[in-house]
């Protein structure tokens, strides 16, 4: 009894792992991948959202 | 009546650690193919920026740039522009296509794809311009 359930156990460790990383697109995780990307491409500090509009064109 | 509760607790169980399995995923962006196209582009963004600024370069809803109006750019440059718009774009084909098969998922390429799509809007300066449904906004 006591090894069916560590059996049973094991599974229930192992078997989501292997279907879930398999099956599933990590949306998430993608996310934060194109997130780090882009603020490296375009030299945003990490985290930030659309910068303000360049202040190129001061108040009259 | 003891089995159906095991089954139950089976269940349940499964549907929980798979939560967390996912939610413990993570991708990998620094493989060495990764860094170089990425370094690639970053050398590349100080030649499109200011046509992003000007409206002559727009970026499209399937995460690449196209040109949206060419009387933007300065005639000297307009020769350069297509060059430079489908050099980005085959940098940016290849790193969706790095980073799915970086992670051992090929198949996500289009997915990818479409994250990094809705991201570079997201994180656009105001004034660019981006692709919605076919039409051209001004953001």
């Amino acid at each position: 009894m006591i090894k069916k359930i560590g059996i049973i156990g094991i599974l229930v460790l192992l078997i989501p792992a292997c279907v879930t990383i398999n099956i599933y697109f990590p949306a998430a995780a993608a996310e934060k991948a194109a997130d780090k990307i882009i603020d490296e491409v375009w030299q945003l500090k990490p985290g930030e959202e659309p910068p303000a509009k360049p202040a190129e064109a001061p108040a009259k | 009546m003891k089995k159906l509760i095991a089954v139950f607790s089976l269940l349940a169980a499964t549907l929980l650690s798979s939560n967390w399995v996912s939610a413990a995923a993570d991708l990998d962006v620094n493989t060495p193919a990764i860094t170089a196209i990425k370094n690639s582009m970053q050398a590349r963004h100080n030649q499109l920026s200011p046509h992003y600024n000007s409206g002559a370069v727009g970026l499209t809803a399937d995460g690449l740039v196209a040109v949206r109006d060419a009387t933007a750019v300065p005639l000297k440059d307009r020769g350069g522009i297509n060059s430079l718009v489908a050099a980005e774009n085959s940098d940016r084909n290849a790193l969706y296509k790095e980073i799915a098969a970086g992670n051992g998922h090929p198949e996500w390429a289009g997915e990818i794809r479409s994250t990094f799509a809705g991201r570079w809007v997201d994180k656009a300066q105001s004034g660019w311009y981006y692709q919605n449904s076919g039409a051209w906004v001004k953001k």
